[in-house]
């Protein structure tokens, strides 16, 4: 299995080329007589030189290095790892969706623009907002524009001070993070035991200062926070937002609503729920929705259903502005579109039945062997800990490098902070029984091995192309490019 | 027609073609948890908010039946395959490679996540080690990362990484930047409470007065584009030491395809290059996804936002690659990070990767040398028609030409003629009513050039 794979660059011939440009057929111009010297590159980037047939052997050789969904079950919490569909990846393709320029005149473009509208409406409905944009290109983006409206609306209620937002202990990083590029300062609300957060913490916390509270429902530990009503009740009296983070919708599709549960504003990651592939790390695409009396801050522009068809509006004195260039991932919203068109209102619901169904099954299966923090109906996912391993001295960073001997991607590990060894589990909809209970074996087999020979799990991984590598000397002695060495080419 | 709301009978029944799991599976499970229904498992969402009834969205589709509703959504729009298309603006019709697609359809790379396991995701951190090489190499700089959204949001976070670097609140951002690049760098200012300061052009490209008098011990970053938005080359290598002298950093957004005949803002002292790889391998969608990119010299290694791959080894010595330097990310940081930024677009940047491998050394230079030729040809076709261009200086593949009519009535009457004409600068530069800015790639060939300029010389478009 172990083996090494040459870089595109160590692969390279003077002379090779993988590309066919016509001939120039206007009169040559040498570029020397349209450039200044100043400006005219001497030296050339040192880009590959290869063949059509070395680049595809170098991809596929590549390709084979990385496991996807398509390769095998990956139940990475709060990512949502399911099957992506590929009459979506077809859809996208179509020349009308992927070779449409932005600024083309909107008569011609009326094709991608109904489709966008049409979008926005399916994702008010099945999020009970009054309002959606496409624009943020991730949840992350999403997150820091609902954030930014928030700001504007309270700015435009003539309220300055409210400088805070408030957050979880068990809020996913980019929380806190986005609420700081907003320029507000964060302040953590505890969890309680049960895993929810704490009510008289947030009574504590809860001001005149607060601009909103932000928060992932169900939770990251895979809660439903039960108490949202009063949540919702504390912050609203307190004149702060209520913040939706959508990771986890795809728990509660045609069950609960954002909307409904008293969210001012939702983002949505349509490359988890809505099946829009995570393409080894992106891209994705992040809408928002609102509720009313924070459509006047939607970033611009924004799409309208007019006499003469659909048009985009640029005249909207109090948004917050632009967040991206155009009108957001639209590739990616093409995905998600064909794919709630493919799954219609019963679809979508029996995906967060399936999905919660798979987890709970997961979870009482597993309880036997390792510990389970919180021991109650979780809903996609849940989390188990691993600290009873951990006393035998294997750890969680152990177990989940067994799971790949096994063919398994590992589930999330150490998130959230507040679980000690935690290993976060998300199925999906998608799997079979049979794949779940493969992986239950695997994770029981583990186990055992903990207890009985506890230097396999501790050594592992052993089938992959490589073995664990040195992060720290990659962190301390950073090398992040490719150096051709000097003297080699002759 | 829709689709049957179960199929199969009995045991056997199943939902739909994602959904795998037959009413025996679901039963099997149900007793193993040990609850009667699927819906006890949801007894604790509130009733008050528990939502009850169908959603309103439309019902679900068969494959074929979906496929021929969204093939002819795809039709009613005007594709730039279809028609000859001049428009650019940031974005561009240029030559993809077809093993750009076949790679990026290897499931194992678009079905994957972010590279956390690293022994089982080497393809994909690998593809973004190149990646990082080949931005280097086109921009001249030390490092880069593994992308960002799109060039806008990437220079977004290039001003928001000066303002924390510098410890300033000034930003100085030429008119000739992308309008809507700068309208994306006010909006993340405003958060950071940082102050956008806008110099004038002059002649097309930033007014150097200007700038020079904004300068000051207070700017955190001078920012330009190169080409800049209206094609034209800005002299970088006299407006590298305004903003050093006050030991302010000097951003540079480029279109990375110009970087294989114009010399790198790396060589001229740049200290952070930015901008979006989109005119290699990455269709144009309608604006997105596209693919930012994200460089720096060494000494703002640490401080880069987004996702970095490094190199390393195994326990048995042999080379592999990590994600590294997470110490100044979100998922680490949360509340003190710098940058929000989570995921990146690590597809686009593949994309991009094999386009730029299949180019080449050669390919590279010849097609932008290309873009060059045939912009030049153009223009000076146009100029032998009579009409001219407010602006003298060299440029890329993109120029500025006054009509002296609205250019959205040239545009219709083109678009009739089967041509997408270019961006009408009038919206974003009043003083510019009636200027079109006409983008010509390797694409456009001599005859339709002279299509276009026929209809634009002789005064029926």
């Amino acid at each position: 299995m172990r083996n090494d794979q040459p870089l595109i660059f160590e692969r390279s011939k003077p002379g090779r080329i993988a590309y066919s440009l016509p001939a120039l057929d206007v009169p040559a111009v040498d570029v020397s007589e349209l450039v200044p010297a100043d400006y005219l590159r001497t030296e050339e980037p040192e880009l590959p030189e290869v063949s059509e047939l070395d680049l595809m052997r170098h991809y596929t050789a590549l390709s084979k290095r990385n496991h996807g969904v398509d390769s095998g079950f990956y139940p990475l919490g709060s990512c949502t790892m399911k099957y992506n569909p590929k009459i979506n990846e077809n859809v996208a393709r179509l020349a009308g969706f992927a070779h449409i320029h932005p600024l083309q005149p909107e008569k011609t473009v009326q094709g991608a623009l109904e489709l966008m509208y049409d979008l926005q409406e399916h994702l008010k409905e099945i999020t009970g907002m009054d309002a959606v944009t496409l624009q943020p290109a991730a949840g992350a983006h999403g997150e820091w524009t609902g954030l930014m409206m928030i700001r504007a609306y309270h700015e435009a209620n003539g309220d300055f001070n409210r400088t805070k937002v408030i957050v979880p202990d068990s809020a996913h990083g980019t929380n806190p993070a986005s609420a700081t590029v907003a320029g507000f300062e964060t302040v953590t609300v505890k969890s309680t035991a049960d895993g929810l957060v704490d009510l008289e913490d947030l009574k504590r916390v809860v001001g005149p200062d607060t601009a909103a509270l932000m928060l992932t429902n169900p939770n990251t530990l895979g809660l439903f926070e039960e108490h949202i009503v009063e949540m919702a009740e504390i912050v609203h009296k307190a004149g702060g937002k209520l913040y939706y983070d959508g990771a986890n919708l795809n728990a509660i599709l045609g069950k609960a609503r954002p909307g409904d549960m008293g969210f001012d504003v939702v983002h949505l990651n349509l490359h988890k729920t809505f099946t829009g592939p995570h393409g080894g790390g992106g891209p994705g695409s992040g809408p928002v929705g609102v509720k009313a009396d924070l459509v006047p801050f939607l970033p611009k522009p924004v799409i309208e259903k007019g006499e003469n068809g659909y048009y985009l509006d640029d005249d909207r004195p109090q948004s917050i502005g632009r967040v991206k260039p155009f009108y957001g991932n639209f590739g990616i919203n093409v995905r998600a579109y064909t794919y709630i068109r493919s799954m219609g209102p019963d679809g979508l619901k029996a995906v967060s039945e399936y999905a919660v169904l798979n987890a709970n099954y997961m979870m009482r299966r597993l309880a036997e062997y390792y510990d389970l923090p919180y021991d109650r109906h979780c809903k996609h996912e849940f989390v188990l800990s691993g600290r009873r391993q951990k006393k035998l001295g294997v750890r969680t960073l152990d177990i989940a490098k067994r799971l790949l001997d096994f063919g398994f991607h590992p589930p999330t590990i150490y998130f959230p902070l507040i679980v000690e060894e935690c290993m976060m589990i998300e199925p999906t909809e998608t799997e079979s029984k049979e794949t779940l209970d493969a992986f239950i074996d695997a994770m029981i087999q583990i186990a055992k091995e903990a207890e009985e020979n506890p230097e396999i799990v501790q050594e592992a991984p052993h089938t992959t192309v490589v073995k664990r590598l040195d992060e720290t000397t990659a962190a301390r002695k950073p090398i992040l490019r490719y150096q051709k060495p000097k003297h080699s080419d002759n | 027609m829709t689709i049957p709301k179960r199929q199969g009978k009995g045991k056997n029944a199943v939902l739909h073609r994602y959904l795998p799991m037959t009413e025996e599976d679901k039963q099997e499970m149900l007793k193993t948890i040990g609850v009667a229904s699927i819906d006890d498992l949801f007894a604790d969402i509130p009733e008050q908010v528990r939502f009850r009834g169908e959603l309103k969205v439309k019902p679900a589709k068969s494959e074929p039946e979906l496929w021929k509703e969204l093939a002819a959504l795809a039709e009613k729009n005007a594709s730039v395959k279809q028609y000859v298309s001049f428009l650019g603006a940031g974005v561009y019709d240029h030559y993809i490679p077809a093993v750009v697609d076949h790679v990026l359809s290897r499931s194992e790379f678009y079905t994957a996540y972010t590279p956390y396991q690293p022994e089982i995701s080497q393809g994909e951190l690998q593809a973004i080690f190149e990646f990082q090489t080949m931005v280097c190499e086109l921009t001249g700089m030390d490092v880069a990362n593994s992308s960002m959204y799109d060039g806008g949001t990437a220079l977004a976070e290039a001003v928001l990484l000066s303002a924390a670097h510098t410890k300033r609140k000034k930003v100085l951002i030429s008119t000739a930047v992308h309008p809507q690049y700068r309208e994306v760098v006010r909006t993340y200012a405003k958060g950071q409470k940082l102050e956008v300061k806008e110099i004038p052009y002059d002649g097309g490209i930033t007014d150097l007065k200007a700038l020079e008098a904004e300068m000051g011990d207070d700017v955190a970053c001078v920012v330009v584009q190169y080409p800049n938005f209206f094609g034209q080359i800005e002299p970088l290598k006299a407006i590298a030491p305004l903003a050093h002298e006050k030991k302010s950093l000097f951003v540079v957004a480029s279109n990375p395809l110009a970087l294989g005949v114009l010399t790198p803002p790396g060589a001229f002292g740049a200290d952070i290059v930015v901008g979006d790889m989109q005119p290699f391998g990455i269709p144009t969608q309608f604006g997105g996804p596209h693919c930012g990119y994200f460089a720096v010299k060494a000494p703002l290694m640490r401080k880069i936002p987004g996702r970095l791959v490094g190199q390393t080894t195994d326990e048995d010595g042999r080379r592999g690659f990590v994600l590294t330097l997470q110490a100044r990310e979100q998922h680490i940081r949360r509340d003190k990070a710098t940058s929000n930024i989570c995921s990146n677009q690590a597809l686009n940047a593949l994309a991009a990767s094999v386009a730029l491998s299949a180019l080449g050394k050669r390919g590279v230079k010849e097609m932008a040398a290309m873009n060059m030729q045939k912009a030049h040809y153009a223009k000076v076709e146009l100029e032998k028609r009579g009409l001219s261009s407010p602006f003298a200086g060299p440029f890329f593949n993109e120029f500025v030409i006054r009509l002296g009519r609205p250019v959205s009535d040239v545009n219709d009457r083109l678009l009739e003629k089967g041509i997408i004409g270019g961006y009408d600068l009038g919206a974003d530069y009043p003083e510019l009513a009636g200027h079109m800015l006409v983008a010509v790639t390797e694409l456009r060939t001599k005859e339709e050039i002279d299509r276009f300029v026929n209809e634009l010389g002789d005064g029926h478009a």
